[in-house]
Parts: C-alpha cells; structure tokens; sequence
C-alpha cells in the first residue's frame, strides 16, 4: 500500500493529478471500515488530506456560509451561529453515529462517499448547498442536486478534491430533518427526510429511498401549489413520482414508502391542510 | 500470593515508559503521613506524588502492614490490619508494575468520617479492618480498578514472543461433500502452517454431548462456516489474504433450513426425521381437561435467534511448554476445554493445561464454541512447534459461532370464564442447527419453563429440537426459558384479551401459591410471595396510574401511543434434576503461608462478579478481611472441576462449596467451626511453620440438598432446588409515524433469596434487561443459507445508552437455606421477563397483537395496518 | 519475534513521530496500520481494545487532539506531529464513581468507556445541549445496560461540580 502525504492543497492537487487512482483519505470513517479484512483496499494507493490545515476551518460571510474541505460534523455542532441559523446541520450531525465519529467525519466527506444513506448530504441538499471542487485545471462549482448522477456516481473527477461546500444563508421559514433508523444513536437511516422553505421555495429531499439522495420534484411542486392533502396515503402518487426504494437487509421498500408518506404529512400537517401557508 | 507471570513487553513499548502510569499516591486520602520502619525502609513524604517502590511482602503486624498483590491488573494496595472506623487507613496503590516490591511504605492519618467516603481514592476495597462498615457495605468489584485502567490483560494483550496467527477456512455451503481444497497458486504456501481434519491425532470429534461435530470437517459438512482447514503465518495479514486463497469446493446436497417445517425425505440427516431430541414434560389429562373447559384459547409464538456480542471476540493461545499443551483464553469453562483436548488430541491430562484468561463477556456464547477454537488453536501449535494465536474478527465471530436457539410455541389453554388456568397444551419447537450441541439440555430448560409459574393441574409440554443446516445455535443467557417463557407470558396477555379480564388479574389468580406444583409435579414450598413480588412491581412503576395517563396522553399526541406491559416469570438456578449431581463440583479452598486462604475453582468471572462474591463469601466465612483471600487463576493445573460457569449456579452452588470448604480448611488446622479471624489466620500459618512445603487445603463436593427427587425418565419431580420469581413491568412509547417502539420507563421486581452484593446484583439485573430490550426489539438475524448476513454491528444492533431507559431494580429477599449466603442463582432470569412485558405493552398502546420478536418497526406496522383493518371492518358492521 | 502487523514493503515503511501521551514517540510503521494495531501491537499499549473494527462499539476510543475518536479507524500516518492519548494515561485516581457505581463488568468495553466518560467530565458544558446518554451512545457495553456507567458519570460530574463550589 502507499500513501502520499501532502503538505498543502496544492501538493495534494499536483499529486492527485499525477496519480488519477489515489484515493483521498479525509477521516477515514467510511475508508477505513473493517480495514483489516478488506485485504484489497490496501493495495491502492492512499492520499491523505489530513495535513491540508486551509480546509479545516469552516468560514461565515454575509451572505453563506462556507464549510471547508475537511470540516468535521463537530466542528459544526461546536458552532454556536450553526446551531441558530443552520438548524439541521447540527440536528443531522448529531445523529452521526456518536462523538467519535462526528470527531472525524467530514461534510465534504460524506458527499463524495456518495452513500444513498447519507446524514449530512440531506440537509445541505435542502439548503441548497453548491460543491466546490478543485483540481490543478481549476475551480468547478455544482450545486449539490445536481451532484450525483446514479448509484454512487457524481460530477466529480479523479483528481478533484471538495475544498468548500457553499450554503447561501437565507430566511427560512420552515425547517425539518427526520433520520428514521433502528435505533436512536449510531445508525443508517432506512428513511431520510430533509425539508425547507425559504423565498427560493420549497425544498424537500429525501434519502435510503433511492438510489441516490435527491430532490423530490413531485412533493415540491405538491407543497408549491397548496393543494390540500388529508392523509398521508395522500401523497403516494407524488413519492412515487420521486423516489424508488427497495428491500434491503434494513428495510423493505413497502415500511420505506409508508414512513417517508408518513413522517412528512405528520411533520407538515399544518401546510397540507391549509391551516398554515410558508 | 497467586503466582504472577513476568511478561516481555512488546517491541518498543520501552519508548513509551513515560505512558505508563508510575506509583502514585491516592492522594485525596492522605492527610497525614507517618513512617514504618522496614527492612532498608525508605521515607515518604504524603502528598508529592513522588513514587514508592514496594519492595516485598509484609506479614501483617499490629504496627505493620499487609500488602496484597492482585492477579490481573498489578495494583497493590498497602493497607493497614485491623483498623478501627477514624484510625489510620489505607495508604498507596501502585500501579503499572506487575512484580512489586515492598520498600517501605506509611499509614495516613485518620481521615475525617464524614468526608470518609468522598477521601476514599481509588480503592479495591472497603477499608480494612472496620466491623461497622463490614456489617452495611459490601464490598467493591475486587477486580474494577483493573479493568477501569486498561491493565486488565484479556487474550490479546498478553505479550507472547515468538507466535503465529491462526485463522480458519470454511465451507461456503450449508450441505454438501467436499470434493477439493483448492490452494491457489499465487502464494508461496512453504511458509505457512496447514491443517485439516488429518492433523488430528486423536478421533475428529468436539467432545459434549454426542460425538457428531467433528474439530475440522472431514468430507462433508453440513453449515456454512463449519471449520475446514486451519492456516497460520507470523504476520497477520498474510494469513488473512491466505484464507481467501483457498477454495473448499463442496458438491451440494439439498439443505434443511427450516426448523419450522417437516423436512422433506432428501433433506434428513439426523435420525429418521432431523429430530435432535424429544422431550416431554404430562401432568394429569390435558386433553380432557381442554374439552371440558368452558374456554379455550391459541396462540403461536415465535422467537428469533440472538447473537451473544460479548465486547471481547473470541480466542485463543496454545503453546507447548516442555510435553505440556498449555492453552489459554477467553471461556467460561475450562474444564469443557480440557476435555476436549484430551479427546481430540489424545492427550492425558498430564499433558494438557487450560488456562482461563480475563473474559470479556460470555453470556453462554463462551460455554462450548471456545473448546473449538481451542482444539483449532493447539493444532497449529502442535504442526507449527510454535505458539499460535487465534483471534476472530467480530464478523466472522458473528457469523460462525453460536446463537440463541430461534424457538416456535404453540399454546393451547383451557380456562374458567373468569381466567382460571385448567389445562395447558404447550409444544415447543427449536432450532439446534447443524450440530447436537446442547440443544437437548436447552430444550429440557425450555419446556421445564414452557408453562410459567402457575398452578395448572393438566399440563402437557411437548418439545422437538430439530436439526437444520444453520449454524449450530448453542447456549445464551436463559438457554430455553427465554423463548418460552416469552410465548406463555405474551399468551397471558392474549387470553387477558380473549376473555377480557384484567391481565394482573389473571396472574393474581394462577401465580403459584405454596403448596401447589409445578408442571413436573414439584411442590413450591419456599415461603416466597409471588403476589408481593408482583404488586411491588406494580407499585414502583406506577402501573395504574400510567394506564389512566395513557389515554390521555393519546388524545394530546397524535402520532405517539404509550402503553404498559407486565411478564410475572420464573428460573431455576443450577443444573437441572439431577445435573449438578453428575458434575461433581469440587472447590478447595488452600491455606497461605502467610495466614490467609485462597480459593481454588474452575468457575470463572467474566463481568458477573465472581472474583469478588468468592471472596466474600470466604472472607466471611472466616472472619478474614477480603484482603486476606485470593482467587486462584482458573489454570485446570491447579484448581478442581468445579463445573461450568453457567445455569446461573456460579454464587448459589459453588458459592455453596466456598464456604464449606474453608469451614474444612478450619477444621484441618484444628480450629472450630466457630473460630474466626487472627484465630484463623494464626492458625494457618503455624500449620505451614509445623509442615514446611506440604499443601494445605480445605475441600468441598457438591452434596445435593434434601429431598430433591428428580426422575429423568419420566421427566417429572423436582426440577431446580429452587427458583427465583420475578415481575417485570415496562413502559412503551410507539411513534405512528414509523411504528418504532422505545421503551421509556423499567422496572424490575424479583426475589433471589438473599442479595449478597447490591452493586453486583442490580448490575445483572440491569445487564439482562437491556439484553432482553435489544431481543425484543432490534436485535434480528437475517439469515442466508442458514449463515447470518447482517453479521456486523452496523447491521446487527444492540441497544445504545441513548435507547434504554434506567432501569429501576428492586429486590424482595427470602434466604434460599441450601445457597451460598442464602443466595439463590441470578445471573439469568433477568433475561426471561422484559421480552414479553416489552411486547404486551406495545399490544396495550397501538392494539396491535405481535406474537413474535423482534418486533421491530417494519413488522409492527404491518401488525398495525392488519390491527386498523379489523377496526375498519369491526366500525362498518352492521 | 512475530509482529501483527510486519511491515510487508520495507519500501513503503513510514517513519511516523507523534505525541503519545504526553511523550515523544517515533515508530515504523506499515502505512496500511491503522492507530489501534499500532497502539496495540507496535507499542505494546493494550488497554485500547478492538470490539468490532467498524467505529460502532467504541471500545478503541482515544483521544486525538483532545477528541474522542475511534481508533480502529483512523490511519497511523494521519496522527504524525499529533498528539494522542490512551486509557494509559489517565489518573486512576479520577476513577473512584467508576468503582463505586457498578461501571464495569466484564471490562472489555470498559477502557473505551472511560475515555468517553472522562472527556465529557472535562467538558461538561457539553451537557447543556446533550444528555449523558447522548454522548455516550458511541460506547457498546453488554454487561452493564448502562446505568452503572452513567450513574458513575453523573457522579463524578456531580462531585466535580460540588467541588467546584467549595473553592468559591
């Protein structure tokens, strides 16, 4: 096995460019899972980002706010702005896994691994959040629902790296995350529910029920027009229209569809029964 | 003094001296420091934390000091002897050294009362020497510093020079015949160790019940994962990229993979009809009972497998020393281990020795299986001449050792109109996988259980244990009474259901009440109240009010239900009938040179408290301070067999022959029974002045107490010599939105005899609750060719702390005259009741009706949608 | 002397020098090692225990620049000029609510508990917006159910804080 150990994101660049196939190693909490039987793994090539101190820090501007390449789920939880502005950042960070993990795991991370189980790719889809990608031919941005084209397939190429991921700050008037897993702490979500309202409109996006996280059109435009729903059975046509889940060793595709109906009719009940506009 | 190995520490762990913790002081609780003279005694000064070296064993002395050195660990504590409440008490503990020598030491100052407990530093145990504080507190895990620190040293952290790792190679198919055992060429196989069934000296066979599992599958196997070859290297990766260079190809046969249907005539392979054992428990005429009765109500229940996760995987180190094979790891009995050994290996017991380590955690996953690792372990050493170790990755521990037999229950039940139990059909079917294993003892504990404690004059128990291509399943906290007593406690609520009737009502009126039998005809006559230990239940839960809250509590949440559940069950401590007969429990209890005892027995700990209870037990029975006992390692080169650490027997029975045997160690150094103390210290250690270099012990065998009749032919009489009762209440929140069902509120009532060490006890009772939270609940097996698929711990869950609630634990005593203390077995029934009392909540707070675990949120809102259908359907009748 | 984890391409050895509880520390190592193996077997530190491999059961918790962090899964080469620490390093004396409440059992979870637990006694604030439970949900334990844990953690906490007060 090797790895290379840059000293600066343009090190990294350079060496990511010479070498399409090495891997980026952020925190290592999806890489590096049952390392020691996963002999394989350990024949590739290995970059290790963790000395690339400019993408740690995450950045407030007046207008967004900007999460580095290497920021943590704690580094986010620790934010006290986060917390206020940016509710489900740290409403989804918490529930990754535990402390330990949230210690290391990264944002950026947690994109490119491209998980349809994803925690914190919802809620950053939901307040429309633009990748950032760098590589040594330049700067790309992708707004990140348009980032995944199919099963853990995304705009990013080889010798990219995610170096900031953008959220414009904006008043929000309705913000909810559900994460529906088997038990409260250190789970997969066999359901993820991420929904905001802002001037922008609606946005509602929805995770494990796919192939990959995604935006609802269907439920949006539904939430959009204000026709009123009454149950949740209500809204299968428009999920249907969405999502496609299956039966997995977590879940079946019939619990999938009924708790993602569920969850958002009980979670908006006020706005699908007219008694609340956004 | 236990004998103490001098271990090598691994390459450049001398770098990281500074890491290690030196000698420090327990700096709170020195307030004044004052000098012993010793032999090249050095001065102290309290308080500066600089470090003492403890150079060598002091007698104990009125004005001197006694230094214990404990097995694991290496803290030693110099305490003062005899010291009254407020005098000078305990003094250093060092740490980090495991040979320490005495130099000199000092004795703190009295130390204010009041702020005794809170200035008590880290300690092993209650201060010494105070009779007050010996009659109110019992003492502190003997052991908890050790494991706190990370000193504790379990199979993987001994230091061994020299080794090989081990890893096994396994059938990919759960029937077949093996027709090739291909090594690929890519790899250089001159430097690695093979080997396979033909390496075995002795016959290929894992020595327990029966003679069918063999060590290494010879030509056929019958379960994926069954142990095919076994591969050793020095490094460990290149044995785990070894293991996947080798193909066992197996001509497939059709494979039995559920228990629950009559096999079909291709898929026998036990008997004539894959049935591993047939048991049956009759009392009175169950089938004229039942026709007579105005009432009849059936139920089926199903329980799912359950997979021990004890936070220790398994393992295993076997060397030769001289002609000796010593093998060493994690297991709860050492003397299934040698036995296997020996029959296996074909080696007398001169020349094998088994050694137990420090055991994370077993809960019965580390009863028999470790004998196969073992028995693996010792072949590589024996082919390689070098040590081996053998450690497995939790997921493959998941997927090939053993699990809780998955269990079908069908009840059929007569009653009154007012809920009177008058007859109880009960089958009971199990899932014993590949292999006889203990399936025919599990199923003898589970029928025995299978109608719960109430009086029933008709009762027939018919129970099969069937033989599948699964893994085999194996032992796990319960072993039977878990899965049945879930069946007839869900069947009370169900029968509450059917007959209307209040379902603490129905208990009220068919708990055993003394005097009555049980299903194998025993008369309970212990004096305990069953009702009281069900109304206390009731009471610390606030069982009636919450009902009353409950309804409310609906009409505000409209997407929560909360519901309350109760389970009134019972377990038998020990072996059943006549099992702890056939065991021939042996404790011996030996007499130090310097005047204290130590206790020598096979039963080990593994969390549940047994280092610590022992030493109570024989403390108090000699007026010793615990200081003054040692443990013995449990190495099968020195101490007797005193049967296995299992069926909950460990405090009740062998505790039971602790103390009979110091009171024969006292006898032998011709005290009275009576004698206590410095009398009995003294004593000892003029016995070894007059005998220098010959042994001293005290022995005890296990004698059955009186007027235990048990017939195994007949299968009826008395089952347990006694059982423990117990009422359990939970508390449910169901979420609508996502049928995920939390339980939010615990409490558990039972009656053990007498609790001999609070702390201890309400730790198991806790333990077993939340075990039996995650069983009820999310702990599933999902199952692929008789192999488990979700074999790791993301997929494979157990409850968090953020997932339970505190447990609230009460104990009503009634001294159980034949145990250890007065004690009654424990270790176990705490696992029997929240299963179902969790289940009958759910059913109290949605309407559903789950008949089987888990029940988790995909099943209960399909339990649900039927539950509203039938709603539907009952609303729009005319 | 048999290693675990034996460098296998002597070319590919990495030379990694970090802090280790509050001690300079330099080994060679595989780059495939992950932080526990090193730990564990290089160092000869065997209090971090393996549970699962897979950052579930947080019997491997140490501490990275003062986090908690699953040490199963973090690479040797990631920790080089960083400081780490293990269970070693902690004052046994800190530990008596440990003994007292019931904390431990079979121990093998326990060493990662510790850590947890003596983190969070260091950083209590953390509990205004976190229950105890919360934050130590990243700690398997089979034995105990949890309340000997978190009744110890309470304690401690609860003491830290009574002395807090006496010193005011």
């Amino acid at each position: 096995m090797n790895v290379l150990l840059p000293a600066s994101l343009p090190e990294a660049l350079d060496m990511l460019a010479r070498d399409s196939a090495a891997v980026p190693m952020a925190g290592g909490t999806d890489l590096l899972v049952h390392w020691p039987v996963r002999v394989e793994a350990h024949d590739r090539t290995y970059l290790d980002l963790s000395r690339l101190e400019e993408l740690k820090p995450l950045t407030w501007k007046p207008d967004e706010l900007v999460l580095g390449g290497l920021t943590t789920y704690w580094d986010v939880i620790r934010d006290n702005r986060a917390g206020r502005e940016f509710p489900l950042l740290v409403q989804a960070a918490r529930q990754v896994g535990a402390i330990q993990i949230q210690a290391r795991g990264t944002w950026a991370g947690n994109i490119v691994n491209a998980s349809p189980a994803a925690d914190g790719v919802p809620v950053l889809m939901a307040y429309d959040a633009t990748v950032v990608l760098e590589s040594r031919r330049g700067r790309e941005e992708v707004p990140l629902d348009r980032f995944y084209s199919g099963y853990k397939e995304m705009q990013r190429r080889a010798d990219q790296l995610v170096v900031a991921i953008r959220i414009p700050r904006r008043t929000l008037s309705l913000q909810v995350f559900e994460k529906v897993g088997s038990r409260r702490a250190q789970a997969i979500a066999k359901v993820g529910l991420a929904v905001a309202h802002s001037a922008a409109g609606w946005r509602v996006v929805a995770a494990s029920v796919a192939p990959t996280i995604r935006r609802c059109p269907a439920l949006e435009r539904l939430l959009e027009s204000g026709a009123r729903v009454w149950s949740s059975e209500d809204l299968y046509p428009a999920i249907a229209q969405d999502v496609a889940p299956i039966d997995d060793i977590r879940s079946s595709a019939r619990y999938r569809t009924r708790v993602m109906a569920r969850v958002l009719y009980h979670d908006l009940r006020d706005f699908w029964r007219g008694e609340r506009r956004a | 003094m236990i004998p103490q190995e001098r271990h090598q520490r691994h390459e450049d762990a001398g770098r990281t001296e500074p890491a290690l913790q030196a000698v420090r002081f327990a700096e709170r609780s020195l307030e004044g420091v004052q000098r012993v003279p010793g032999p090249g005694g050095q001065a102290f000064d309290c308080g500066d934390g600089a470090p003492v070296r403890l150079d060598r064993e002091h007698e104990t002395r009125p004005d001197g000091l006694a230094v214990e050195q404990h097995r694991a660990g290496a803290t030693h504590s110099v305490l003062a002897p005899d010291v009254r409440a407020g005098e000078p008490q305990l003094v250093a503990e060092e740490i980090g050294e495991e040979q320490p020598r005495l130099d000199g030491a000092f004795v703190a100052r009295a130390i204010d009362s009041d702020d005794q407990r809170r200035a008590q530093g880290p300690q092993r145990y209650a201060l010494a020497g105070s009779a007050a504080r010996r009659q109110d507190s019992t003492m502190r895990r003997r052991e908890a510093l050790a494991k706190l620190t990370g000193r504790e040293q379990y199979v993987d952290d001994l230091p061994l020079d020299g080794f090989l790792w081990g890893m096994t190679v396994r059938s990919p198919t759960p029937r077949g015949r093996v027709t090739a055992v291909r090594f690929r060429k890519d790899v250089d196989w001159s430097q690695f160790v093979v080997v396979d069934h033909r390496d075995i000296p002795g016959p290929n066979v894992v020595a327990l019940i029966e003679a069918d599992q063999p060590v290494l599958a010879a030509g056929q196997v019958r379960h994926v994962h069954e142990p095919v070859v076994l591969v050793a290297h020095q490094s460990r990766d290149a044995v785990r990229r070894a293991v996947r260079s080798i193909d066992v190809v197996v001509a497939p046969e059709p494979p039995a993979l559920d228990f629950r249907v009559p096999p079909a005539a291709r898929q026998i392979q036990y008997g004539s009809d894959n049935v591993l054992k047939r048991l049956s428990i009759e009392k009175g005429e169950v089938e004229r009972a039942l026709a007579q009765a105005p009432v009849v109500v059936s139920g089926t229940y199903e329980t799912g497998a359950q997979e021990h996760v004890y936070l220790e995987t398994q393992g295993m180190i076997a060397y030769l020393e001289d002609d000796v094979l010593v093998v060493k790891g994690s297991m709860q009995c050492p003397y299934y281990v040698l036995k296997a050994l020996q029959h296996a290996l074909a080696r007398d017991e001169t020349r094998v020795r088994v050694i137990q380590t420090p055991t994370g955690g077993g809960f019965g996953g580390k009863e028999e299986f470790p004998s196969h690792i073992a028995l693996h372990a010792a072949l590589l050493a024996l082919k390689a001449g070098r040590p081996v170790k053998l450690i497995y990755d939790r997921g493959e521990d998941m997927a090939a050792t053993t699990k809780r037999h998955p269990a079908l229950v069908r009840h059929r039940t007569g009653l009154s109109r007012d809920g009177r139990l008058l007859a109880q059909d009960i089958e009971v079917v199990i899932d014993g996988g590949a292999y006889v294993t203990l399936s025919p003892v599990v199923l003898s504990r589970a029928i025995i259980h299978a109608a719960g404690p109430y009086s029933c004059d008709h009762v027939r128990i018919r129970g099969r244990a069937m033989f599948t291509n699964a893994v085999p399943f194996g032992a796990f906290r319960g072993f039977g009474a878990p899965q049945t007593q879930f069946a007839g406690e869900r069947h009370m609520d169900v029968i509450a259901r059917t007959l209307a009737v209040d379902p603490v009502e129905l208990r009220r009126i068919n708990l055993l009440k003394d005097g009555q039998t049980t299903a194998t005809g025993q008369v309970i006559r212990d004096g305990t109240d069953r009702l009281a230990v069900m109304e206390r239940a009731l009471e610390l839960s606030h069982y009636r009010r919450k009902q009353g809250e409950h309804a409310a509590f609906s009409a505000t949440h409209d997407a929560l239900r909360r519901g309350m559940g109760l389970a009134t069950f019972f377990h038998g401590a020990g072996f059943t009938g006549g099992g702890e007969v056939a065991l021939k429990s042996r404790v011996r209890v030996a007499g130090r040179a310097d005047g204290g005892v130590e206790v020598l027995s096979a039963n080990i700990e593994m969390g549940q408290g047994t280092l610590t209870v022992f030493t109570e037990l024989a403390a108090l029975r000699l007026g010793l301070e615990p200081e003054d006992v040692t443990i013995a390692e449990a190495d099968t080169s020195r101490v007797p067999n005193s049967g296995p650490t299992v069926a909950s027997r460990t405090t009740m029975i062998v505790g039971g022959l602790v103390e009979r045997a110091a009171d024969d160690l006292r006898r032998r150094v011709g005290l009275a029974d009576s004698a206590r103390g410095a009398t009995v210290k003294q004593a000892i250690s003029r016995w070894h002045r007059e005998h220098p270099g010959e042994p001293l012990f005290g022995e005890a065998a296990y004698e059955k107490p009186p007027g235990i009749e048990w017939d195994d032919k007949t299968y009826r009489g008395d089952a347990y010599g006694a059982f423990a009762w117990a009422a359990y209440v939970a508390e449910v929140e169901v979420d609508l939105r996502t049928c995920a069902t939390r339980v939010i509120d615990f409490t558990a009532v039972q009656e053990v005899g007498k609790v001999l060490n609070p702390t201890l006890a309400r730790g198991q009772v806790q333990g077993g609750v939340v075990q039996g939270i995650g069983w009820a609940l999310m702990e599933e097996c999902k199952w692929r060719d008789g192999a488990m698929a979700n074999n790791q711990l993301t997929n494979y869950l157990i409850p968090t702390s953020d997932d339970v609630p505190a447990v609230r634990v009460d104990f009503l005593e009634n001294p159980y005259p034949h145990g250890a203390g007065g004690a009654k077995g424990l270790g176990e029934l705490p696992i029997d009741g929240p299963a179902p009392a969790i289940v009958n909540a759910i059913a109290a707070a949605t309407g559903a009706d789950p008949r089987e675990i888990p029940v988790t949120p995909e099943k209960l809102m399909e339990l649900m949608e039927i539950a509203d259908l039938r709603l539907r359907i009952a609303d729009s009748a005319p | 002397m048999s290693v675990h984890s034996a460098i296998r391409n002597p070319q590919s050895a990495i030379s990694v020098t970090f802090t280790l509880n509050a001690s300079p520390v330099t080994v060679e190592i595989d780059p495939a090692d992950r932080l526990l193996d090193t730990l564990r077997y290089r160092l000869g530190l065997t209090g971090t225990k393996e549970g699962c491999g897979e950052g579930e059961c947080g019997a491997c918790t140490v501490y990275l620049d003062g986090l908690p962090v699953n040490s199963c899964l973090i690479p040797t080469y990631q920790v080089r000029d960083r400081s780490v620490e293990t269970i070693e390093s902690l004052d046994p004396g800190a530990l008596e609510a440990f003994e007292r409440c019931g904390a431990t059992q079979c121990g093998a979870c326990t060493p990662g508990v510790v850590m947890t637990a003596w983190w969070l006694h260091g950083h209590a604030d953390l509990l205004r917006t976190h229950t105890i439970r919360e934050v130590m949900a990243g700690n398997l334990c089979r034995c105990t159910g949890y309340d000997g844990i978190v009744d110890a953690v309470a304690d401690s906490l609860a003491e830290k804080a009574g002395k807090g007060k006496e010193e005011t």
